[in-house]
């Protein structure tokens, strides 16, 4: 069960219920009041000139460019497709998203627009964005990303099990989704979301970000974004701490991606600052660290420009799709 | 993967206003004083920023006599609703030339500018605004009826926070009907004598607040005048000391707020993670030239590993360099002398054994800094323990249990602040009620508010600055 590289003390902390839960519940508190004033701190961090277009380019490699309406057609992942490979058409030379993420019923429309691109296609999974379904229909959905070609999958976990204590619930079914990505051929990387919005207290905020790191996944995501508060900064320091702490025990790298509510530049910039300073340098990286957003991109584009031409362009110049 | 690094984002020293001389402020206008000038350095740079002229023992006399009078005549007859106005026309000044006054603070002090941006300027201000709202409500403040001011105060502070530390011996002076007369430090001498003209921009009658630039014999001939009614220090328990035996026998009264070792207790249900921005807070803010600093960490030997390895790696994201630059974390050592102090009890810690960690940050050539440094296996034996270090360097020390922890921390002459760090609400409630220390706080640390009382205990001073405790110190109840 228990991935057998960990420490002890991991690998004991899965062995049954009664030892997760202990495990779970034997984690340092997170004051609330404390976490948030350094969060508010790193906030006030001056970004300016090469650092700053340094950081931007990084955070628009960093994109999971999203659409998950129910209005969501072939024709707008196209689109979305297209915006992710060329984001700023007059300029070239802009960096390319790290994914597109879509429903599973679309994810084969963005593989057969961003095949070759090197553009993950990631999709939500597990009856997003309730997660409130059976395991058989969760795997089922899983089952579609994957053999859809879905390159990462963005699961939900059970929060309803989590608030009920009921950890072992979620970890298996983490540990089930986790096996379902690997299909003949293609093996998805895992984002497990927490949806911190829902989980309300920033204790049980890094239970979840253990448990999903216990059971495997590759990435810790903060929400759905269908749920109000989506990502904050605090939250995401939370987490942040929590796969460093990961990596201080074990040695392993695992991403985090904080999705919904960030909209521009300034935003963005403040959270590359926390992944810098908390987790460490190692964590900028797409491959560590990603932004679930989808107005995000045209904010970083409009103050690309505005950094290389030394003017402000205004959002005329940027596609809309 | 490309490393990070943030472009320097150094505030504009142009916005300081910094002028080629500043005068002593007697009885509302500038003057020229008696003594000789002095250079005002940038300890970041070394470089000489202005010449400030001070004042001489006769000056002190004019100032004494320019105080009282402006007492006899206008401030203490004046109704309490009137003199809030002032102090809410001072409160607002501070906030609209708050730019200014932080640079020049920075400049002067060697302090990051995010600190005297986001807190010594904004809580100078909120001392003015919070004691401007007593100044009518004396007679309702619990003393009994009609207290009385007790007339010329005469007050003199530190370097560590120059402007602050006037607001919080300004503000109740005046707020109670009382007149000043403030020596600022020798290091620190110029955001007070911008205060000087924000006196004069608020029409403050003159004599009401005098400035006297000087060393510290300007400040024992204040406090040695016959003419001054109340002395109010904070600095160094050595000085407080002096001052007490000078004013002793005499109907003077005393407040005196000086040194600190604090004890930051770590127990091993604390939020470990903020417990550690709390150490970091509590030692390496201004350089840790803080009176209540948490200069002793109290870990509990169950987690003092984990604490410290989270520790050794956060402190090495501290940012040390220009203290203009909106992103550093470490400004400059106020002083030459000071630094040299800093590195004396330094080498004291490793010849008697600590060991000594010191972040890998890198350190510029010129100016005044000391690379953010801890000293883990320290004993209640080593000077590093016991003496006042008044730097960026902290001690750290552990305990078995509870009252293993409340032992060591009350084991030292001073009592200033503690800081407790636990999930458990009993422990917290258990431990503030058996620690000696003025100012305990529980999951945080260096929080100050106008409102809460601030003072010591022990050889840390008597008196308490800020709340309705603090007004007592100024009047005659």
């Amino acid at each position: 069960m228990a991935t057998p590289t960990l420490p002890a003390e991991l690998s004991d902390a899965t062995r049954d219920e009664t030892s997760l839960r202990r495990f779970l519940h034997g984690l340092p508190g997170v004051d609330q009041v404390g976490v948030e004033q350094r969060a508010a701190g790193l906030g006030t961090r001056s970004i300016k000139k090469g650092s700053k277009l340094w950081a931007i380019d990084t955070a628009i490699s960093m994109v999971d460019l999203t659409t998950l309406e129910g209005a969501d057609t072939h024709g707008k992942v196209r689109a979305l497709a297209a915006k992710a490979r060329r984001p700023d058409p007059d300029r070239p030379d802009t960096p390319r998203v790290a994914a597109v993420c879509v429903y599973p019923d679309l994810v084969s429309t963005a593989v057969g627009a961003l095949t070759g691109t090197g553009i993950g296609v990631a999709s939500v999974a597990t009856a997003f964005p309730s997660g409130r379904s059976s395991r058989e229909v969760k795997l089922t959905d899983v089952a579609l990303a994957v053999n859809s070609g879905a390159s990462e999958v963005d699961m939900v976990i059970d929060r309803g099990a989590f608030l009920e204590g009921r950890y072992g619930q979620v970890f298996d079914e983490i540990q089930a989704v986790k096996e379902a990505c690997a299909a003949a051929g293609n093996t998805a990387h895992l984002k497990v979301i927490l949806e911190t919005g829902e989980l309300a207290t920033y204790d049980n905020v890094r239970r979840a970000s253990w448990l999903a790191l216990l059971a495997g996944g590759d990435f810790i995501k903060t929400s759905t974004g269908k749920v109000s508060p989506a990502a904050t900064l605090p939250v995401t320091h939370v987490m942040l701490q929590a796969v460093r702490d990961w990596y201080v025990s074990t040695g392993e790298l695992r991403g985090v991606k904080p999705a919904g509510g960030i909209r521009n530049t300034k935003d963005a910039i403040r959270y590359l600052v926390a992944v810098h300073e908390v987790a460490g340098p190692e964590w900028l990286t797409p491959s560590l660290f990603r932004f679930g957003a989808s107005s995000l991109l045209n904010d970083l584009l409009l103050q690309r420009r505005t950094q290389l031409d030394g003017h402000y362009s205004g959002p005329k110049y940027v596609t809309v799709d | 993967m490309s490393m990070w690094e943030y472009a320097p984002a150094p505030e504009s020293r142009e916005i300081a206003r910094l002028k080629e001389s500043y005068r002593p402020f007697i009885g509302g206008e500038f003057v020229d004083g008696g003594g000789e000038p002095l250079k005002s350095i940038n300890p970041a740079t070394e470089e000489v920023l202005t010449e400030v002229g001070t004042a001489s023992s006769s000056d002190v006399d004019v100032a004494v006599k320019a105080a009282r009078k402006a007492y006899d005549k206008t401030w203490r007859k004046m109704p309490g609703a009137e003199r809030a106005k002032y102090l809410f026309r001072i409160a607002r000044l501070i906030q609209e030339r708050s730019r200014e006054l932080a640079v020049l603070e920075t400049l002067d002090n060697g302090k990051p500018i995010k600190e005297s941006r986001d807190s010594d300027v904004p809580t100078a201000a909120a001392h003015f605004f919070y004691h401007a709202g007593w100044a009518d409500k004396l007679d309702y403040a619990g003393y009994g009826p009609d207290p009385q001011p007790l007339g010329v105060a005469g007050q003199i502070i530190p370097w560590n926070f120059p402007l602050l530390m006037l607001a919080w011996k300004i503000a109740p002076a005046l707020a109670t009907g009382n007149t000043v007369v403030l020596k600022p430090a020798e290091t620190t001498p110029l955001t007070a004598l911008v205060f000087a003209e924000i006196c004069q921009q608020a029409d403050l009658p003159p004599g009401v607040v005098n400035i006297l630039p000087g060393a510290g014999d300007i400040g024992s001939e204040l406090v040695e005048h016959a003419g001054v009614d109340k002395i109010a220090f904070t600095g160094s328990t050595e000085v407080g000391k002096l001052i007490q035996r000078s004013v002793a026998g005499t109907s003077k009264r005393l407040t005196l707020e000086l040194g600190g070792k604090a004890a930051n207790i770590v127990f091993d249900d604390a939020p470990l993670d903020q417990a550690v921005e709390g150490i970091v807070n509590g030692i390496f803010y201004n350089q840790g030239h803080v009176c209540c600093a948490g200069s002793r960490l109290l870990a509990q030997e169950s987690v003092v590993d984990e604490l410290l390895e989270k520790l050794r790696y956060r402190v090495s994201t501290l940012r040390l360099g220009d203290p203009l630059d909106k992103n550093t974390d470490i400004g400059a050592v106020n002083s030459a002398e000071q630094l040299a102090k800093i590195r004396e009890l330094a080498e004291s810690g490793d010849a008697e054994g600590a060991q000594r960690w010191t972040s890998p940050c890198p350190v510029p050539e010129r100016g005044f800094f000391f690379a953010p440094t801890v000293f883990s296996d320290v004993e209640q034996s080593m000077r590093i323990a016991r003496e006042e270090i008044f730097g960026p360097v902290l001690s750290v020390l552990t305990f078995r249990t509870p009252d293993e922890a409340i032992a060591k921390a009350n084991n030292t002459p001073y009592g200033l602040s503690a800081g407790i760090w636990t999930e458990k609400g009993s422990r917290i409630l258990w431990a503030a009620n058996q620690l000696r220390a003025g100012v305990v706080w529980a999951n945080t640390f260096n929080r100050f508010d106008p409102t809460a009382p601030f003072g010591g205990y022990q050889e840390s001073g008597f008196g308490r600055e800020g709340g309705r405790t603090g007004l007592e110190a100024y009047l005659d109840v």
